[in-house]
This record gives C-alpha cells, sequence and structure tokens, in this order.
C-alpha cells in the first residue's frame, strides 16, 4: 500500500513538472505582453515530434539540441508574423489569433507526421530499467524529467536576476513603456518572450517524450494543464508556478484512486474553474502582488 | 416588427425557397441535406454572435451546450425502459404521455421516452447548466472568460467520451424520428429531405426574428452599451452581470435545441460534437460574420459550414477554420462583409445601430 502511494507520487511529480514548465512557458509571454498565448501547447509537442524525426539521423542529444533550437525559431517566427505589427490589439482579438495559431500549428503537424504516436528512446536504460529506493520503483526517465524541469527553473532565475537581457525584460513586464523610454527595444523582448517560451516547452517535449509519447493533438490538454498551473500559482509568478504544477500532477495522479481514468482531465479543469471563481490570484498571490507582476 | 427590418427576413424567406427549386430544377436536391444540417449549426452560430458581437463576452464552449441538447436527447429517446414498465416512475411517466411505444431497428418493442418530452428536458437541462455555470464564469473577464468556458466545454467532451451510457468514442446511434408536428418528422430519410429542410429553415427564420427584435430594443442597446463599455453602463443602470447572464443562457439554449434537432435529423450523435474544435468553429464563424453583425454571419455561416459540410476542405477542415480565424482577427476584424453590410444597414434603416469591435 505505502509502496503504492509512492508510485503515485512519483507519476504525479512527473507529470506536475512538465505542467509547471508548461505553466511558466503562460507567464514569461504573460509578463512581458499581457497574452495568454493558447498555443503554449503546441511547442511541447513540435518539440518532441521534431526531435523523434532529427533522431532518425542524428544522435540523441545533438537531436534534442537541434529540435529545441527549431522551435525557438518556430516561436519567434510565429511571434514576428502574427503579433509583432498589430498595434494595441483587443484581449478578445489576441485570444482568437493564438487559438488559430494552434490549431494551424497543430494541423500543419497531422500532416508532416500524421497521426500516428511517437516516441523518444529513454535517454538512459529502457522501459524497464528502474532505480529502486526502498521498494519504489522509479524509472530513470523520470529523474531525467524531474531533473531537466528542475535546471529548466534555475536557469531561468538565474538569468532573469543576473543577465542584463533578462532585466531587460523584466522592466519591460514591469512596466512597458517606461522600458521603452529607458532604451528597451521592447518588441525584441516580446520577441524573445516567445523564442524562450517555446525553447523550455520545446525541451520539456523532448525529456517527457518516452514516458508519455508525443502525438499531434497533446498541445490543447497541455496547454489547459499549463494554464490551470499559472492559474494555480497566480499568472505571472513563476516560481509559483512549479510548486503548483506539483500540486496539480500530484492531485491528478491519486485522482486515479478514486475516478476512472477517462475523468482525469476533468480533475484539472474543475481546480480551474474552482480557482477562476473563488481566488482567481492563485494559491500564493495576493492581488497587491499581481498587479506589480514581477517574476 | 417595422418593415425596414421585415424586408430581409423575406428576402431570407425567398431565397430559402429559391434555392430548394433550384437543387429541385438541378436535379441536386441531396444538397438539402447538408443545407439543413447547416440551419441547424446556425442556431448555435446565431446565440453565440449575440453573446460575442452584442454582450461582447466570448465563449469557448457553445459545442459543450450542443452535446447537452443532443446527449440528452439522444439518451432518453433510446433508452429501453420496458422492462421497469410497472415500476412507479415510469408508470406516471407513461400516463402522463411522456413515453412512446416504438420499433426499434431491429423490429422490437421498446418504450422510450417521447421526443418532445426528451427535447424540453433537454433544453431545460442546458437552461439549468447555462445558468450554473453562467453566474460565476460571467463575472470574469478576457483570458479568464474564454479559459474558464474552454474548460466547460472540455469537461463536457471527457463526461461523453469517457461515459459508456452515452456510447464512449462511438457516441448515440439509432436515435429516433421526432414527430414534432402532425406531418413533420425531423429525421434523415430522403422522403423527408425537402420538408426536413424547410423545418429547419423556418426555425431559422423564427429565430433570425426573435433576435433581430431582441437587437433593436431595449435588451439590445443594453447589451451593446455592455459591449463598449461595461462600467459606463452599469453606471447608466444597466443591469449588466443579468444581462450577460440572459443572453448567455439564451445563446445556450439556442445551442442546445440545435443540439437536440441535428441529433434526430442525423439519427446520432458523437464526442466530436462536443470537442474543442466545433466550439472554435463556431467562434471562427462569428468573427468572419463580422462580430454582432446577424445577417453577415448567416451568410458565412451558411458558405463555412455548407463547403465543410459537402467535404469541399478535405482534409484541410480544420486549418481551413484556424486560418479564417487568423486572418479576420489579423486583417478585418470587423469581419470581411460584416462592415459593408453594416453600411447597406444603415442605409436601408438609418436608425439601426450595431456594435464595432476593435
Amino acid at each position: 500500500m505505502i509502496e503504492l502511494f509512492f508510485q503515485y507520487l512519483v507519476a504525479g511529480l512527473t507529470y506536475g513538472a512538465i505542467y509547471a514548465i508548461v505553466g511558466i512557458g503562460f507567464n514569461i509571454i504573460y509578463n512581458t505582453t499581457g497574452i495568454i498565448n493558447f498555443a503554449q501547447g503546441e511547442f511541447v509537442m513540435l518539440g518532441g515530434m521534431t526531435a523523434v524525426t532529427l533522431h532518425g539521423f542524428l544522435p540523441l542529444p545533438v537531436a534534442i539540441i537541434a529540435a529545441v533550437l527549431i522551435t525557438m525559431v518556430i516561436g519567434g517566427l510565429i511571434e514576428m508574423t502574427f503579433i509583432r505589427w498589430l498595434a494595441r490589439p483587443s484581449v478578445l482579438r489576441m485570444i482568437i489569433i493564438t487559438i488559430g495559431i494552434s490549431i494551424l500549428v497543430r494541423e500543419a503537424a497531422l500532416l508532416i507526421w500524421g497521426e500516428g504516436v511517437r516516441s523518444l528512446p529513454y535517454f538512459t536504460g529502457n522501459e524497464v530499467s528502474a532505480l529502486s529506493f526502498g521498494g519504489v520503483r522509479v524509472s530513470p526517465q523520470v529523474i531525467w524529467t524531474i531533473g531537466v524541469c528542475s535546471v529548466i527553473v534555475l536557469l531561468l532565475n538565474l538569468f532573469f536576476q543576473y543577465t542584463m537581457l533578462g532585466r531587460e525584460m523584466r522592466a519591460c513586464a514591469a512596466n512597458r513603456e517606461a522600458a521603452a523610454l529607458c532604451g528597451i527595444p521592447t518588441k525584441n523582448m516580446v520577441t524573445l518572450s516567445f523564442v524562450l517560451s517555446a525553447g523550455i516547452g520545446a525541451l520539456a517535449g523532448c525529456v517527457v517524450s518516452p514516458i508519455t509519447y508525443t502525438q499531434y493533438n497533446i498541445g490543447t490538454g497541455l496547454a489547459i494543464k499549463g494554464f490551470t498551473v499559472a492559474i494555480l500559482g497566480g499568472l505571472g509568478n513563476s516560481m509559483a508556478a512549479v510548486a503548483a504544477g506539483f500540486i496539480l500532477g500530484i492531485l491528478e495522479s491519486f485522482s486515479i484512486w478514486v475516478l476512472p481514468t477517462a475523468y482525469k482531465d476533468a480533475i484539472s479543469i474543475s481546480i480551474l474553474l474552482a480557482m477562476l471563481f473563488i481566488r482567481p490570484s492563485g494559491l500564493f498571490g495576493d492581488r497587491e502582488a499581481m498587479r506589480l507582476k514581477d517574476f | 416588427m417595422r418593415s425596414s427590418r421585415l424586408t430581409p427576413v423575406l428576402i431570407l424567406l425567398g431565397a430559402v425557397t429559391a434555392v430548394q427549386l433550384l437543387t429541385l430544377a438541378t436535379g441536386k436536391d441531396f444538397y438539402l441535406t447538408q443545407l439543413t444540417m447547416t440551419a441547424y449549426y446556425f442556431l448555435v452560430v446565431i446565440g453565440l454572435c449575440l453573446l460575442m458581437g452584442f454582450a461582447g463576452q466570448i465563449s469557448l464552449g457553445h459545442a459543450g451546450f450542443f452535446a447537452i441538447g443532443g446527449y440528452t436527447s439522444a439518451f432518453l429517446t433510446t433508452l429501453d425502459v420496458s422492462a421497469y414498465r410497472d415500476a412507479s416512475l415510469v408508470a406516471s411517466l407513461a400516463k402522463l404521455q411522456l413515453l412512446m411505444n416504438r420499433q426499434d431497428l431491429y423490429g422490437a418493442q421498446v418504450l422510450t421516452v417521447h421526443p418532445w418530452a426528451a427535447c424540453v428536458g433537454a433544453v431545460l437541462l442546458a437552461l439549468g447548466v447555462a445558468f450554473a455555470i453562467g453566474v460565476p464564469v460571467l463575472k470574469l473577464k478576457g483570458h479568464y472568460l474564454a479559459m474558464a468556458t474552454l474548460g466547460f466545454g472540455t469537461i463536457i467532451f471527457s463526461i461523453v467520451l469517457g461515459t459508456r451510457r452515452f456510447g464512449a468514442a462511438d457516441g448515440i446511434s439509432s436515435v429516433p424520428a421526432f414527430p414534432v408536428l402532425p406531418g413533420v418528422s425531423v429525421s434523415g430519410g430522403s422522403s423527408g429531405r425537402v420538408l426536413n429542410y424547410y423545418f429547419a429553415w423556418l426555425l431559422v427564420t423564427g429565430a433570425m426574428v426573435l433576435l433581430l427584435n431582441l437587437i433593436n430594443s431595449r435588451v439590445g442597446r443594453a447589451l451593446r452599451s455592455i459591449h463598449g463599455a461595461e462600467d459606463a453602463a452599469s453606471a447608466m443602470g444597466v443591469d449588466t452581470a443579468r444581462y450577460k447572464l440572459s443572453t448567455f443562457v439564451l445563446s445556450a439554449a439556442l445551442a442546445a435545441i440545435a443540439g437536440v434537432f441535428l441529433t434526430h435529423y442525423n439519427g446520432g450523435i458523437g464526442p466530436s460534437e462536443a470537442g474543442v474544435m466545433k466550439s472554435v468553429r463556431y467562434v471562427a464563424v462569428v468573427a468572419v460574420g463580422g462580430m454582432g453583425s446577424l445577417w453577415g454571419t448567416l451568410i458565412m455561416s451558411t458558405v463555412l459550414n455548407f463547403f465543410s459540410l459537402r467535404g469541399y476542405f478535405g482534409t484541410f477542415d480544420d486549418a481551413v477554420f484556424g486560418g479564417i480565424l487568423i486572418l479576420i482577427m489579423l486583417f478585418a476584424p470587423d469581419g470581411i462583409i460584416g462592415s459593408d453590410l453594416r453600411k447597406l444597414e444603415r442605409k436601408i434603416n438609418p436608425k439601426s445601430q450595431t456594435a464595432n469591435f476593435k
């Protein structure tokens, strides 16, 4: 029984790590633009799919790096084509545009890769290899997933705290006009935020691919989970998104005990709705902090 | 209803008749099947048009209301209760004439809920759900509203997909014909094709008249003021919360009615009808139609849905709708024919005001 408990816990942490990364992706773009990018989940799918294809003729690490770079370029191109030149678009317009983008990306993926389910090979070991922690068996890929996601979060923090570029992005998030007056190219910062969130999404898509598989249509589901996490933590607050990601992952994982698997997705959405209705500022955010919007 | 508003309605009826005669003359009367389905899809779109274009609230969950209507009606009219004939509930329902004895596809006698009773039940359920969801959801704005309605749609989708009683991935099939009026029965057979076509489009015309009167009344002006500036409307004494909720509930009811009739017409319903992509399509059609131009939406909805149902877009079906959505929002957020049509409307009826979407 106790082993089963830990087994669910580990599964929850794995999914939670991915949700957290998608949630952070939402936050990065939201912070610089005030836009919720409904195509966020598509970056995860693109990363996984591209890596699987490249792995056909490249070694795994090279394929993953290349896939992340390609997705970053796509993310940047999407921003430059569809968003950069719009003057003060309304929120409703942006919602509809990013939904349209997500449909186009998904349909393009369907055209390129078909409906088949693909996956990368396990980074170390294979499907059956497991590390044992006192009776709890953990796949090495789980360690990879949680590890890579932790490194992403750490690097992002360092980037936003200590690099000039990161600080410029934060300035842009805090007050766009003031940032522009200080000579920060705010439009480039927005493009950069798309590149960055496409990159981390793609990397997450690669590490999780051996466990959850990759299919052309996984984006929407991930986007909803990621948004739930972003809201749960408080929109714009990326460290809180990590905690919220783990909370959601674990809740979902344990919900299998009480509910049929088919309803698993309904759990996270119910949490999302409940949060939106009761406490839209998030578990950790208060309304004052929401207004200051710092990374 | 003033004559300036009556003219387009008469033109619509004329066009509906002309199209039927045209298909008859050219021997393409099988087009009527898709045109009938188009009419039902338009019922969903017109409600959403009122909600988005006039009240200014987005909903990415209207396929959910369509599915509530369709699935409730399909479930009740295919559920054989003849084994429980003696149970008090079934007996009292039978006494109220709410049940119907009929033969199923294999010739066996079954006792099911009468389609009219199922239809009323379905619409009431949709109204109830819309009310329960609408109260908290409509307090939200922008992204939160979009995500909350998207979430609602996804919950409905995962419920119908995950429930074996609703046929899981296969949906519910062999839904019986719906005897709406003496002599008129909503079903997919080719014998009743013309009759069904007229029934569907008369339903559309009725809904059109209803909504046209609504938007040109005090309610319509209140809705437009909410779209323009909610705080200002509220300050002027418009009960914004109530108006938004009523519009939401009305549009949900229209979607549910469309679901009920289309399910009987197709003889079944599948989970894809509840999918997020369907909701997005409805939004796309409203956007192309000019966000708040009922006539523009009618034209675009008919054209797009007809092409889509005839399979002209092939495997690019969803991509076409996604592409349209982006192009319209990037280059013409007022819709392509919407703005021209609005000028025309103003010419015909200088007093008519339509919402601008920026």
